[in-house]
């Protein structure tokens, strides 16, 4: 039904009218993850809450460009600028060409995030690790994302560094594919990623390559598929109470 | 039966001088050749067995041990009484609470992330918070009295929980003592607690944009009460164990994790500032203005669990320094975001039932506003709505660095949370600390990690 | 279990069960079993404040070997979930078991692929005790409950149709969901 209503690209005219409806939509810009559409999750035939003409797209915040300002929402040339002049003229050093190792750079909400093309994240990260100027000791682990409407990278791994030194903060970013989930280990350069990445492993199937030992560390060994992934159901089972059922939580109707 | 016990087979085309051992022997019986099959291998071994002299031994401690903090599985090789390698099974509480955030509302989810770490409530609650109105883009929008009265919970969190970290660790040593005292005073907190949350552990009081509630009447003189007697009680700590030899014997030199081992595992909190590093999110990153606030960062030089614990005992005396200076800043005011598409509406008085709302709120909603009434049902089962994005808000919780990468799609309900959590990171030095030790003090090395496993798992 | 198997219906039973439940219920040696934060409030239970030695029970036991009472404080996942059974199964008889928190008794909150649904599914449960977590005093009560089960509890015999009784009455008894009102 949704689909009739709302045929072709009536989506982005209809977008335009719900500027002000919908306050999560902040530009045009940015990064296509998803399309929503409908709401409450009716998503399997007749949507009859009035909402089946609701259509979405999810944006990330997309590309930034030069000058990046710094962590205090500084405007112009800032510390985030340093960081990237450092980085791209370490990977100069290094043989590398910064515009294929550096997919894209993203300030937002005064936060720095490389996304780095996988190949060369343990390259990157050895240098911002060792280059004087970047020094980022400390790693705090990586973090799964699963976009499973970001075709071609639906699965991320997101790292955060931290510089004691220079008492900064910055994320480096890697999308891989579902059907090609591999990623470089960076247990060699940060050994403390040694447990996050078998957690990430174990709840979402990405695959660290020179890990010394990629196993599950929650799950049972023996547990089938990957728990947090979008497409892994909570797993819930319904609560009966006094006379009522009442679904699991990812089986009740929602707010998209 | 009748065939001899080291008949060769006669046609192999290996001899049996390729083999170190015997090959197998075959007869002839009614239903066909048998053979004798024994791997070479296993023989070596059990020989080797018999000849060393050394007594290689695994031994699992845990996951139900009583001085393992919880659910924690050692496994342990050991070699008469030296640990020769320490591994960790952990798992054994893993929760799935950051799929389930993804199923409720943003305010939703501080009633979960206060149980991962259930030591640490507040802490939990104060970083997701954070990541969340910096994802709102309100952070500077936080009311004063809000940002106080986090710090001030922080703060008795940071006593509360480095109270259970002495006292657990002194239970482990045999030190029932310090177990009663330490338990003792961590109930006057929890009191406090009780009186300010309603609750004495998961609390859920923090939420997105400020705070569910104001203090109730009483609560400021409940806690100078309690820092007048609190002051008192840390010197019987020291009376206690700083300094005794015992306590000392067993503890100095154990656990040794240098400077380059705590940034090569990760190890933040009490462990790197026992390696000299003072390193601490409250100075170098201030969140809820701890900028403001006048305190030291304890550290030592001796890497060691002794050292441990002499920080954990100063930064309890810093803790009831922030406390105080917390209750001298507290001024009236609000105490969440005057942002009504965030707050909820109701100031959440206690009705006669003890839950939820004060009649007279719901009179004046159902009686006077229409509109009121769909606003709050609406925030209350939809909730807001979060720009499309990722952030990543980090405290100093008492065990280290406990950050949060929290990503959101645009909609009413998380689509990522993840936890850093310090006890999980921690954690991973367990075997530097423990490898080439005695198996009596990886017990105190692991007390001096002080790893909960409800932050471990999560 | 033993000896009070054999022994005879009538007078001499009853004054055995009552001596036999007095002696149990007056040493009940429980079990380390903290999994999450309900462990901290039974800690808490059994240090000063609260002082569970007031009822002869403040020495929790590292082995099962020699405890009788097993308290389920906390959330029980599948990764947990055979080591519970284990340990359960390690516990000389006669033993009961406390589902301390509602994680323990029906999952609680957490909903959801890691947690074990009650752990009434993997052990036999005598007392389940709400709350997130239970006070102290919550659990001092489930534990006098409990010693007043284990006073009545029947011998030979008699037990057998006790349980006889309890399953038919159980047979009868409705399914929850059809079950209306206040559930008492």
């Amino acid at each position: 039904m949704s689909e009739q209503k709302n045929p072709g690209g009536s989506g982005e005219n209809g977008r335009d009218g719900q500027e002000e409806a919908v306050p999560a939509q902040r530009e045009d810009t940015g990064e296509v993850i998803g399309t929503r559409r409908g709401m409450f999750g009716a998503d399997n035939g007749g949507d009859t809450s009035g909402y089946g003409g609701l259509v979405r797209t999810v944006r990330l915040p997309g590309e930034s460009s030069r000058p990046y300002g710094g962590p205090a929402g500084t405007e112009g040339h800032g510390e985030f600028d340093e960081i990237a002049d450092e980085l791209e003229g370490a990977l100069d050093e290094q043989g590398l060409v910064p515009g294929n190792v550096i997919e894209k750079t993203v300030v937002d909400r005064a936060e720095l995030t490389f996304h780095i093309e996988r190949g060369a994240l343990p390259a990157v990260a050895r240098i911002l690790r060792d280059d004087p100027a970047l020094r980022f000791e400390l790693c705090t682990g990586v973090s799964g994302v699963h976009f499973p409407g970001d075709k071609g990278r639906e699965l991320h791994a997101v790292y955060h560094l931290r510089s004691i030194t220079h008492n900064r903060l910055i994320r480096l970013e890697v999308g891989v594919p579902d059907a090609d989930p591999h990623v470089p280990s960076l247990v060699d350069v940060y050994p403390t990623n040694d447990w996050h990445e078998r957690e990430t492993y174990d709840f979402f199937g990405i695959v660290f390559d020179g890990h010394p030992a990629l196993t599950r560390i929650m799950m049972p060994d023996d547990w089938q598929g990957f728990p947090q992934r979008k497409d892994y159901p909570l797993g819930g089972i319904p609560v009966e109470y006094k006379g009522a059922r009442i679904p699991a939580p990812d089986q009740r109707r929602s707010y998209s | 039966m009748t065939t001899a016990p080291h008949s060769h087979s006669s046609d192999g085309p290996r001899t049996a001088s390729d083999f170190d051992t015997e090959p197998s022997p075959a007869r002839e019986t009614t239903e066909g050749t048998v053979y004798n099959v024994s791997g070479g291998d296993w023989d070596e071994i059990a020989a080797a067995a018999v000849k060393s002299d050394d007594e290689r031994i695994i031994v699992n401690m845990g996951p139900q041990h009583p001085s393992t903090h919880g659910v924690l599985r050692l496994i342990l090789e050991i070699d008469g009484e030296t640990v020769t390698e320490a591994r960790c099974g952990i798992g054994y509480l893993h929760t799935g609470i950051e799929k389930n955030l993804e199923f409720r509302t943003w305010t939703q989810g501080t009633t979960f992330v206060t149980r991962m770490d259930y030591l640490t409530p507040f802490f939990n609650e104060t970083a997701y918070c954070l990541a969340v109105e910096k994802l709102l883009g309100i952070t500077a929008d936080i009311p004063d009295r809000a940002s106080v009265i986090r710090v001030m919970l922080m703060e008795l969190n940071r006593m509360s929980s480095h109270l259970v970290a002495i006292a657990t660790g002194g239970m482990e040593l045999g030190a029932t003592t310090i177990m009663i005292y330490g338990f003792r005073d961590r109930e006057l907190i929890l009191d406090i607690y009780e009186l300010i949350t309603g609750l004495r552990m998961n609390h859920a009081y923090i939420r997105p944009g400020g705070l569910a509630q104001d203090l109730p009447p009483g609560a400021v003189d409940q806690v100078r009460e309690f820092v007048k007697k609190m002051r008192k009680n840390i010197g019987e700590y020291d009376k206690l164990a700083t300094g005794n030899p015992v306590f000392k014997g067993r503890m100095e030199g154990i656990g040794y994790l240098d400077l380059a081992g705590c940034m090569a595992t990760g190890a933040t909190g009490p462990i790197v500032r026992s390696a000299g590093l003072p390193h601490d999110l409250r100075k170098t990153q201030p969140y809820c203005g701890y900028e403001d606030y006048d305190f030291e960062v304890p550290t030592a030089d001796t890497c060691d669990s002794y050292g441990r614990f002499l920080i954990r005992l100063e930064e309890m005396r810093q803790s009831l320094r922030i406390v105080e200076q917390c209750l001298d800043r507290l001024a009236p005011g609000p105490v969440m975001v005057a942002d009504k598409k965030i707050a909820w509406p109701a100031q959440l008085a206690l009705g006669p039932d003890g839950l939820g709302n004060s009649l007279d709120h719901i009179k004046k909603i159902m009686g006077t506003s229409m509109e009121a009434l769909i606003h709050h049902f609406k925030l209350v089962t939809e909730g807001f709505r979060v720009p499309p994005g990722q952030t990543y808000a980090a405290v100093e919780s008492p065990k280290g660095e406990l950050g949060v990468h929290a990503v959101s799609d645009g909609g009413t309900r998380p689509y990522r949370v993840h936890f850093r959590d310090p006890s999980f990171t921690n954690l991973q030095a367990m075997a530097a600390m423990c490898e080439g030790g005695q198996v009596a003090d990886v017990i105190v090395a692991v007390a001096s990690i002080d790893p909960v496993m409800g932050g471990v798992d999560r | 279990m033993g000896l009070e198997e054999k022994l005879p219906s009538g007078f001499l039973l009853t004054t055995v069960e009552q001596a036999a439940g007095w002696v149990r219920k007056s040493s009940v040696f429980p079990a380390t079993f903290g999994l999450a934060c309900c462990a901290i409030e039974m800690m808490t239970t059994g240090a000063g404040r609260y002082d569970l030695a007031r009822f002869g029970m403040e020495v929790f036991r590292g082995s099962p070997r020699q405890a009788d009472l097993m308290i389920v404080a906390g959330r029980v996942s599948q990764k947990m979930a055979p080591v519970l059974r284990q340990v359960y199964d390690q516990m000389p008889d006669p033993k009961w078991v406390i589902s301390m928190g509602v994680c323990a008794s029906s999952g609680g909150m957490f909903n959801n692929y890691a947690i074990v649904q009650g752990v009434d599914h993997i052990v036999p449960v005598d007392i389940y005790l709400p709350g997130c977590p239970p006070r102290p005093e919550m659990l001092m009560d489930a534990i006098l409950k409990l010693h007043q089960k284990i006073q009545n509890t029947k011998l030979g015999v008699n037990q057998e149709q006790a349980a006889r009784e309890a399953e038919e009455a159980a047979l009868k008894a409705l399914p929850l969901i059809e079950m209306k009102g206040l559930l008492r």
